[in-house]
């Protein structure tokens, strides 16, 4: 469970994130929002590359944003990125290897092996990542997400521009994550397919504020959130 | 996490299969390739050599260590250094202070300037790591400049006693011991060269395991390396020190070289010099070190031999490093191969084997030769 109360982040006069208090109990959580709502800030805050003017995160008990940011993998802190981040120069082992603090000794080949086998990726370990399509490098970064003993894993639009055969793929991947890892996953995501498909509860941003949260296919549904996204109050599809 | 506790000793043996698969050399050959080329400047070399190119293919093997050192910053982490020419003057000189003030064995002589020079480069890389690029690269010159200005100031050590023993006088100047086993020059060739080789073998095994990835990761997205758990200030700083390590070996290595050494042969220039080549070489490929040393060192002493001033070479090098930037970014080591390979396919074209004369009736009409 992570409970986030009263977190605050400014860029110079822009109020980004303003007092958002929330809690992700378990399994995948979807966190939209239109564009500019705060959703990546907010991973970037629990990542540690933005700091919060006010607030606290307690993930699991612990005081997230008091750590250093590269111990926060070792704690179990995963993240991919809006703009796909795999090491091109390494090969998809090298890639999910990468998260070495939290995997040690004998037990990090294995790890490793078995996250990658996991996304169902279909190509060699040993494969380059340059050589891979854009589906397959959103796939060595749930990899890297995966691998280890993360507890709770932050997926920063992991559909966007991939093809719909592609995007079904990461959904049935994404969805066997809790099960897989146990880990608290939350998805932020524009495509609300992909959102109602395996978030069972959803949290909406705007403007920085939480205006809705429950479960997806009542807070789809809501008035509020249809007027943030569209304007008018037409259902959300 | 029930999911990954369980694993029994069959799926472990399994994944050791696959990794067994996985790390095979990629190319065997390549290594057969290497094991020549060493045998044959080892043994091969030396005979053909007149004095005169023994002593420059020696500060060949010595500089292939300091471009292979900056190669690994600037190619592998991304840290752009104007300041190796000084971080070798601080290793030559070590290693000069220390061959004269003890009788330590040569070797341990190189390693302990190494760490030595290690150490000032850890001191000096704790700032100014926390810069990028082009501050870096103006920070580290400055840095090479302040070093060679307070080595001259204080007189860079020309013989006597000691560690700061200095001869006033320029007779009588006690020359930079060399080890026992390779007092000569072309034994001394040989022993850089493998001291050389020693140096490529350690920065290789870096660049294969834990802090070459990580260095991966650093130098195309830090944002990726931090969220995977990587302390980029651990492991620009480790680059650093390793590459200061390596640079210092090279700098006592240069002292036993030269047997003098002075002030003046060290200028703030060189470090620019030294980056140039590094890039025309190239930084993203270890053999781009070796090909740097020569352009640095080699290229000079043909041209010299043929009656070309050295004035020459900083706009040579200034042309050559505009072409290799804008025609073959990732260096010489990267293009020629490439090249050759073309020129062989455009040789091979020229006198392959007739093909059946259906094929050739078949290509015929549309060929635009």
């Amino acid at each position: 469970m992570i409970e986030i109360d009263n977190l605050t982040v400014r860029y110079g006069g822009v109020t980004s994130l303003d007092g958002l208090s929330l809690v992700f109990e378990k399994g995948t959580c979807g966190l939209i929002g239109p564009n500019g709502a705060g959703k990546t800030t907010f991973f970037n805050v629990l990542s540690g590359f933005v700091r919060s003017a006010a607030g606290s995160v307690r993930a699991f008990g612990t005081d997230l944003l008091v750590m250093p940011h590269f111990r926060r993998a070792r704690w179990g802190l995963r993240r991919t990125f809006q703009t796909e981040q795999a090491i091109e120069e390494l090969s998809v082992y090298d890639n999910v290897a990468m998260v070495h603090s939290a995997l040690r000794g004998a037990a990090r080949r294995g790890d490793v092996l078995e996250a990658i086998e996991f996304t169902g990726i279909g190509v060699s370990p040993g494969a380059k990542v340059r050589t891979l399509g854009a589906g397959q490098r959103r796939l060595v970064e749930v990899a890297r997400a995966v691998a280890g003993k993360p507890r709770l894993i932050l997926l920063d639009e992991p559909a966007a521009g991939l093809p719909d055969e592609e995007t079904a793929h990461l959904a049935a991947v994404i969805r066997a994550i809790p099960e897989h890892t146990g880990a608290l996953t939350i998805l932020v995501d524009h495509d609300m397919s992909l959102v109602s498909a395996v978030c069972e509860t959803t949290a909406v941003l705007d403007f920085g504020r939480l205006i809705a949260s429950g479960p997806t296919a009542a807070v789809l549904r809501d008035e509020q959130v249809m007027r943030a996204y569209l304007g008018t109050a037409e259902e959300v599809s | 996490m029930a999911g990954l506790d369980t694993k029994d000793a069959a799926a472990a043996t399994v994944a050791g299969q696959r990794l067994a698969l996985l790390r095979r050399p990629e190319r065997p050959a390549h290594l057969s390739v290497i094991v020549i080329l060493v045998l044959f400047v080892l043994f091969g070399l030396p005979p053909l050599m007149t004095g005169y190119y023994t002593g420059y293919a020696t500060l060949v093997a010595i500089y292939s260590i300091v471009t292979l050192g900056l190669g690994l910053l600037v190619g592998r982490v991304g840290l752009y250094s104007l300041g190796q020419g000084a971080i070798l003057q601080i290793g030559a000189w070590t290693g000069a202070r220390l061959l004269f003030a003890t009788s330590q064995p040569f070797p341990v002589v190189i390693v302990e300037a190494g760490l030595v020079t290690m150490a000032i480069g850890i001191v000096v890389g704790l700032p100014v790591l926390r810069l990028r690029g082009l501050y870096l690269a103006l920070i580290t010159l400055m840095m090479a400049g302040a070093i060679t200005v307070v080595l001259a100031t204080i007189n860079f050590p020309n013989g006597g006693g000691g560690f700061t023993g200095y001869n006033g006088t320029t007779v009588h100047i006690p020359p930079i011991r060399r080890p026992s086993i390779a007092g000569t020059d072309p034994a001394y060739f040989r022993y850089c060269v493998v001291v050389a080789l020693v140096m490529f073998v350690l920065v290789y095994a870096h660049l294969r395991t834990r802090p070459g990835r990580a260095w991966a990761a650093i130098r195309q997205s830090e944002p990726a390396a931090l969220a995977a758990g990587i302390n980029t200030t651990f492991y620009k700083l480790w680059a650093w020190a390793l590459a200061s390590f390596i640079t210092g070996v090279a700098g006592a290595a240069l002292a036993g070289q030269a047997h003098y050494l002075y002030s003046i042969n060290f200028t703030t220039q060189d470090s620019i010099i030294l980056l140039a080549v590094a890039l025309m070489g190239g930084v993203y490929n270890l053999w781009g070190a070796v090909v740097a040393a020569l352009l640095l060192e080699l290229l000079p002493a043909v041209l010299q031999n043929v009656g070309v001033s050295y004035d020459w070479l900083t706009i040579l090098f200034g042309v050559g490093v505009l072409l290799t930037l804008t025609t073959a970014p990732a260096g010489l080591a990267d293009q020629f191969p490439k090249d050759m390979k073309k020129l062989g396919l455009l040789i091979w074209r020229l006198v392959r084997p007739r093909r059946p004369p259906s094929r050739q009736a078949e290509r015929e009409p549309g060929g635009a030769t």
